[in-house]
């Protein structure tokens, strides 16, 4: 329930943090790793302060598995990182989806591949949307674009990675994370009871024991497995989330995602101003892709210009969205480049006067 | 006049009273079967959740009554301190072979050790890599041929084989670790006292205890099950002394110093 409360002026990993306690997280680990480090620095104070579990791990690998671990009791847990953590963390992450279990994955991303940068980037969004380990996997995958939505967000991913018990990521970047801005912290913390779940672990005391796992090996189990997890994965397919800003008569629909989405969306506000007929469509969710809403904009004649802080990734997905009626422009932002909405507001006229 | 039948000899109840899957002469069922009689003992297996790993040693979930998670490779440790911080009341063991625990999962075991997260570690030490099929492990012997080491480890290019309950003696985080075998009836009996000294240390809530069993692999060392228990005794319990390598009330920071005085 949403009650009054005063704002508070914090950075998006602070809000990250806050959305975790709210959330009723009991357990977080994790390893440093710029830019998301007042994630643990805060959470290693207050969620200890209220409690809970909190350690810093000999490797990102452990902090993912100390996950897997916490989840399989069925507590509300968490890991936060940034890209290259991330990279190391997809192991757990696959093991997770395979094991159906709750996890909650924070990735601030950075500028990569490899070691990169520590500059925003949004590179990470084929990892995130297509599993990013080995295995036929999804998980749910949540796109902040400010740091009330970071904070709304994770408790959201808290809520959908027990709906669903399935990971669920939480892909901010660097401009969000460092970023400070005033968030109404609205909801008051509540811990879930773990042990009236049908599939947590406690000891099998008064009743059957339970096997978390993700190894099939009989004749067919696997191919069984994997068809429960696609019907999930579909399933999911109810929680699209998007935003769309001035998108009714506009000719030409930006489609950016989180901070980019942010920028996009004042380069859009700008370009109104001088009469020129732009929108923005800004999927929340990032898998399920909102492909349903964009497809229906391409039915109503609309081109589309895709803004991304990478080489192109999102593209993809917003071409196979619009396919039958339309196609998408890119504009690429590599990482390592800050844009300001000025920076875009050429290249969206040049699209749109094509 | 006929007396009733007196049962005195029964399986432990945590046990699932089900045929092996495993191969002739392996020790695994042995060990399983000594962990059961323990969790009998303590009247804990209601309270026991098992964290699996990756290799032969994951399919004990189906040979006991317990809880069970399954661990990515190598894991194993890191998933049970989860568990740990998730259920402080639970009784928390993995069960890990030396491919799993000493190479690709050695960051974890040594940490958790370390943190002296309050837990019962059992290490299955054959000296191979059982289900892939017998590679050179990190406890393969100089000297010992296996598919990827097929004219013998050399010290040389492999280096030798991680003495498991030793380093991890080492740590201050760790109360209580040993090796045991279980070859004969006289090392079966020795290794259920320090396997239930292991998980006893958890139930009164001491620490880390880590208890690493000599076993045999029949199939991948390409010798008879009794060949192959023979050789147990005869190399690896020369190359892997059994004992106890540390029995202390507690873990603490101070071990070390308190016990250089």
């Amino acid at each position: 329930m949403k009650t009054e409360k005063a704002s508070l002026l914090v950075k998006g990993n602070e809000a990250i943090a806050l959305g975790a306690m709210a959330a009723g997280c009991e357990c977080y680990f994790a390893y440093p790793i710029t830019p998301q480090s007042e994630i643990p620095e805060m959470l290693s104070r207050i969620l200890v302060e209220a409690g809970g579990e909190f350690v810093q791990a000999e490797s990102e690998i452990a902090a993912a598995n100390m996950l897997l671990g916490a989840t399989a009791c069925g507590k509300r847990a968490m890991t936060s990182s940034s890209s290259p953590g991330i990279s190391l963390k997809q192991e757990a992450i696959s093991y997770m989806a395979g094991s159906q279990l709750p996890a909650v994955i924070v990735n601030v991303c950075r500028g990569g591949p490899g070691l990169g940068s520590i500059d925003p980037s949004q590179g990470d969004y084929y990892q995130s949307t297509r599993g990013g380990g080995h295995g036929d996997y999804r998980t749910l995958t949540l796109a902040p674009a400010s740091c009330q939505e970071a904070y709304d967000q994770t408790i959201q991913a808290f809520d959908l990675a027990f709906r669903y018990r399935n990971p669920v990521v939480v892909l901010g970047d660097a401009i969000l994370g460092q970023m400070k801005e005033p968030i109404q912290a609205w909801k008051e913390r509540a811990i879930q009871d773990s042990r009236g779940l049908s599939w947590s672990l406690s000891g099998a005391r008064g009743r059957k024991p339970r096997l978390l796992k993700s190894l099939y090996l009989s004749d067919g189990a696997l191919a069984g497995h994997n068809r429960l997890l696609q019907e999930k994965y579909q399933a999911m397919r109810v929680e699209c989330d998007w935003e769309a800003y001035k998108t009714d008569d506009a000719e030409l629909i930006i489609v950016a995602f989180g901070s980019m989405g942010r920028i996009s969306k004042s380069a859009v506000r700008q370009l109104r101003e001088r009469g020129l007929p732009v929108g923005l469509f800004r999927p929340i969710t990032l898998f399920p892709f909102p492909d349903e809403p964009l497809a229906k904009l391409a039915e109503e004649g609309k081109r589309f210009l895709t803004i991304e802080n990478n080489a192109g990734q999102m593209v993809d997905d917003v071409r196979l969205a619009v396919r039958r009626q339309s196609d998408s422009e890119l504009y690429s932002v590599l990482p390592g480049i800050l844009a300001n909405p000025t920076d875009l507001l050429e290249p969206i006229q040049r699209v749109l006067h094509t | 006049m006929l007396q009733e039948e007196q049962q005195v000899f029964s399986p432990p109840e945590a046990l699932v009273d089900t045929p092996t899957h495993f191969c002739p002469g392996c020790h695994h069922g042995i060990v399983h079967r000594l962990v059961a009689e323990v969790l009998d003992r303590l009247r804990v297996a209601q309270d026991t959740i098992c964290v699996a790993s990756v290799g032969c040693s994951v399919f004990i979930y189906n040979y006991l009554h317990v809880d069970a998670v399954e661990a990515p490779h190598g894991r194993a440790a890191a998933v049970a301190t989860g568990v740990r911080r998730a259920r402080p009341e639970s009784i928390v063991f993995t069960y890990q072979g030396d491919g799993d625990l000493a190479a690709i999962g050695l960051a974890e075991i040594l940490y958790t050790a370390n943190r002296g997260e309050n837990m019962t570690v059992v290490f299955v030490n054959n000296t191979v890599y059982g289900m892939t099929g017998g590679q050179l492990a990190p406890t393969t012997m100089v000297g010992q041929k296996t598919t990827t080491s097929q004219q013998g480890r050399r010290f040389e290019t492999d280096g030798a084989p991680l003495r498991m309950a030793e380093i991890i003696a080492g740590l201050p985080g760790t109360v209580y670790s040993a090796r045991v075998a279980v070859d004969t009836v006289q090392h079966i009996k020795k290794a259920r006292k320090v396997l239930l000294k292991g998980f006893t240390n958890q139930v009164e809530n001491r620490g880390f205890s880590f208890v690493e069993f000599l076993s045999a692999c029949p199939t991948n060392w390409r010798l008879s099950p009794l060949e192959a228990n023979e050789r147990v005794g005869k190399e690896l319990i020369r190359a892997f002394p059994l004992g106890i390598f540390k029995d202390q009330e507690s873990g603490g920071p101070d071990t070390e110093s308190r016990r250089s005085e």
